[in-house]
């Protein structure tokens, strides 16, 4: 199937036209009628309340579940034309509880869909390798049992097996609801990075709309019946809802979820109240003046120190004798503004620092976040 | 039946440790015919109920059915059981391997049917997402994670078979259970090959179960190991 | 043909008249049976009670088990009998019941056990809280709630002797049922075949019949309360 995609020149990696799925014995259909286009390359994310099938659309597309109506192609093929083995060889799927095969170690789990496609030894054993480092395992972990790993750990085993043959369709069941926040959070953010690289067309399920958003490039938002409610970028749905259900569904503080989306980098950040060691009581209070704050940052060149207060600084003179105080928390550039937000809000001094590394950017306060949101 | 004539061999001492030394090729002979025998049986056996588990597992209907009729093949007693086959297929390993094979059934096709329904859904799901066949999926992953279940009934099954082997004495094989045989129907009564032949089946199931259970051991180490990390 | 003849055999009533008649050993094979099972449950059921409410012995159970099923009934009624002979004691009987209930021992005893060990811990522990001793929580709350898997213990048991009792015939006039399969074994040739088939019909029959009808027994002696609550899992062969 891999080879398929080469000599593909469609957009659409995957394409559902007019799937239905109604199951014997329920009155209403699971799926109603749905047309879906997801674009190569992209993150697009299924995501509704219990019952929308989210979960059916997605086990459709490897034919775990077989439609009761419409097509699905994948890359450019009826999936009907395939045998469904033949088929989910060519498909990563990842599901919630993982289902790692405990009585094979971690390597031969990874190795699986690469030995039912006849790969030889050096080239599995190249692979598996490659893939350990890639989701973050240690290399020890190759002769373990699942048994033996915690659920995160599963988890990122799971990913790797899915993309063990380099399939180019990725297929992802909550992935991630087995596990505490903590440990979603960081494998949101390498499966994010592993897709900087990879380039892969996935399709994830979930009910979290906060997950969508930070990992969808689409998000499809789908009601009870499978119907589709809105399908577009998430920084377009939160602007422009397309009905109240979307609305309610995107839940309370819509607007702060946009924040989540903007990224500090892409603002320009003013330079603040801050003023060199070597400068004067004077200049450092003249500058407090225009910004309508008592206290001021230090900085020694693009390093930032620290600040100070007013009443810290001599009557006159040179002020490098002040010992500054720590600003308790920065932010990098890379941050968004929903972070310079909740920074603003604990910060004593009510300002978001923002530095990079060593280098000082600038900082933003509450008036100035706020004007971002008018744009 | 010779009592009377047994009040003879009274003043022999009860176990005879010479005599069976002397014989330890008959001995170890009629070793090896016991466990040929049960081997036979067990093997016939466990192919039976594998087909039959699948049966069932495949139509859960037939699931009582099948554990109803292992159930009544088990009752019917070893000898009116091998009476039965007699007629049949004479004084022949058939007619022991038979019977003894359909004792079996009743706890290998529970032990196979509960087997694979203990193997997670999950693994069922991701092994099927992953393109396996259904027929791959079965050898490969199902019956290996349920292993531990059936070779637990195995056991089970072995042992009770090795017990029921000294029957067959009756129609002229038994493996040990000849001595058994042998050492009442002698003009003198002899206990040291009555009890020769009783305590080395005993032995020699308590052998195959151990074994079974290294062989357990062997198959599935991935049974044994815990979660040792955390996230 | 074989089967005609056995069945013209079976059917003739001069077949179960009379001393040896067939009547008499189907009398005599149940007869065993029962007094084999019922001293059985005497030695057994009440140590397994104890020990089961006390959640003592579970060892015991495992190991009698293992046991049980190793030990060949065939090697242990010949032993028995062969000692009995040395002895000078008379070998019909005795040498039979005694191996018959050393075989029932491991159902009745491990069913027992687990039964009242495995009663709802709960219930137990309410029952003490209202005032009961031990003595009283064993024959108020746990023995009831048992009594379902205990009967099953017991009718596993009872099944497994009544299909040994056959086994009696080889090392003496004993053996119930047994008797013609025996004799038929050995007249073969002349016209023992019909012995051996009927013989046989004839012990499967009865073993089956039995059972059932110690089943239904079982569930006629169950408290309706009870009988909802539980379901034997107790495979046949007492694991």
């Amino acid at each position: 199937m891999t080879e398929l995609v080469a000599a593909l020149d469609v957009d659409a990696m995957i394409s559902l036209e007019h799937v239905s799925k109604k199951f014997s014995g329920n009155i209403a259909p699971a799926v109603t009628d749905l047309t879906l286009d997801v674009p190569q390359g992209e993150i697009v994310v299924l995501v509704g309340p219990s019952g929308c099938g989210k979960t059916t659309i997605l086990k459709m597309i490897n034919r775990l579940i077989e439609p009761s109506a419409g097509t699905i192609t994948v890359a450019g093929h009826d999936i009907r034309d395939l045998r469904p083995a033949d088929l989910r060889r060519g498909i990563g799927y990842v599901i919630q509880q993982v289902g790692l095969l405990p009585h094979r170690t971690i390597a031969a789990n990874i190795a699986t869909v690469p030995r039912l496609l006849g790969w030889d030894n050096a080239r599995i054993r190249g692979r598996v390798d490659e893939l350990i480092e890639l989701v973050g395992l240690d290399d020890d972990m190759r002769d373990r049992y699942p048994s033996e790993l915690s659920g995160g750990q599963r988890q990122r085993v799971g990913v790797a097996r899915a993309l063990a043959a380099d399939p180019p369709v990725l297929l992802m069941d909550e992935p991630f609801g087995a596990v505490d926040p903590i440990v979603r959070g960081r494998l949101q953010q390498e499966l994010l990075k592993i897709q900087q690289t990879l380039h892969k067309t996935i399709v994830i399920v979930t009910h979290d709309i906060d997950e969508a958003i930070l990992l969808g490039d689409r998000i499809a938002i789908l009601e009870i019946g499978g119907r589709l409610a809105q399908y577009a970028t998430p920084a377009e749905i939160l602007a422009n809802p397309a009905s109240d259900f979307v609305a309610d569904f995107l839940g309370e503080e819509r607007g702060l979820k946009r924040l989540s989306l903007i990224e500090l980098r892409m603002l320009d950040i003013p330079p603040g109240p801050v003023v060199e060691r070597t400068d004067t009581a004077a200049t450092a209070r003249r500058t407090m003046s225009d910004h309508r704050t008592d206290w001021v940052g230090i900085l020694d060149g693009r390093r930032l120190l620290g600040w100070a207060w007013e009443r810290d600084l001599p009557v006159s003179g040179p002020i490098d004798g002040v010992s500054p105080r720590e600003f308790r928390a920065t932010l990098p550039s890379t941050a968004t503004l929903r972070q310079a937000v909740d920074a603003v809000v604990r910060d004593h001094n009510q300002v978001a620092v923002v530095i990079d590394g060593d280098r000082y950017v600038g900082m933003l306060f509450v008036d100035q976040i706020a004007q971002e949101l008018q744009r | 039946m010779n009592l009377d004539a047994a009040l003879l061999g009274q003043s022999t001492p009860l176990i005879r440790w010479d005599w069976i030394w002397d014989h330890r090729d008959d001995v170890l002979d009629r070793l090896l015919e016991h466990l040929e025998l049960t081997v036979l049986s067990v093997g016939l056996g466990l192919a039976v109920s594998l087909v039959l588990a699948l049966i069932a597992l495949r139509l859960p209907r037939t699931y009582g059915v099948i554990s109803g009729l292992s159930g009544i093949l088990y009752t019917i007693p070893s000898l009116a059981a091998f009476a039965f086959l007699v007629p049949v297929f004479g004084f022949s390993t058939t007619t022991a391997v038979v019977p003894l094979a359909s004792y079996t059934l009743l706890i290998l096709v529970r032990s196979i049917v509960e087997g694979l329904r203990a193997v997670p859904a999950e693994v069922l799901e991701s092994a099927d997402g992953m393109g396996y066949t259904r027929g791959r999926r079965l050898w490969t992953v199902e019956l290996p994670i349920a292993m531990p279940v059936i070779i637990g009934g195995l056991r089970v099954a072995t042992v009770t078979v090795v017990g029921l082997v000294t029957v067959t004495a009756l129609i002229g094989l038994g493996g040990l259970g000849f001595f058994i045989l042998n050492g009442l129907r002698r003009s003198i009564l002899f206990p040291t090959e009555v009890f020769l032949g009783t305590v080395a089946a005993i032995a020699l199931a308590a052998v195959l179960d151990v074994l079974l259970l290294g062989v357990e051991r062997l198959l599935t180490p991935w049974a044994r190991r815990q979660a040792r990390q955390v996230d | 043909m074989l089967l005609r003849d056995t069945w013209a055999w079976l059917t003739d009533p001069a077949s179960w008249e009379g001393p040896n008649g067939l009547l008499e050993l189907t009398l005599e094979h149940l007869a065993v049976a029962a007094l084999s099972t019922a001293i059985a449950v005497v030695v057994a059921l009440p140590g397994a009670l104890w020990l089961g409410h006390r959640h003592r012995g579970k060892f015991l159970v495992a190991a009698f088990v293992n046991v049980g099923r190793a030990v060949p009934s065939f090697g242990i009624i010949v032993v028995a009998a062969v000692l009995f002979i040395r002895a000078g004691l008379p070998a019909d009987f005795w040498p039979l019941v005694i191996a018959l209930v050393l075989l029932a021992l491991p159902p009745i005893f491990t069913s027992a056990h687990t039964a009242v060990g495995e009663v709802d811990p709960a219930l137990v522990e309410a029952a003490r809280g209202m005032g009961l001793g031990g003595g009283q929580v064993l024959r108020r709350v746990e023995l009831p709630l048992a009594l379902p898997l205990v009967m099953n213990g017991i009718r596993i048991a009872f099944a497994q002797v009544i299909a040994t009792v056959a086994l009696g015939a080889v090392v003496s006039s004993g053996g119930g049922l047994g008797q013609p399969i025996i004799v038929g074994f050995a007249t073969l040739r002349t016209g023992g075949d019909v012995l051996l088939l009927g013989g046989a019909i004839l012990v499967a029959l009865l073993t089956l019949v039995a059972d059932r009808l110690f089943a239904l027994l079982q569930r006629l002696a169950t408290p309706a309360g009870v009988r909802r609550l539980s379901t034997p899992r107790v495979d046949r062969r007492a694991a």
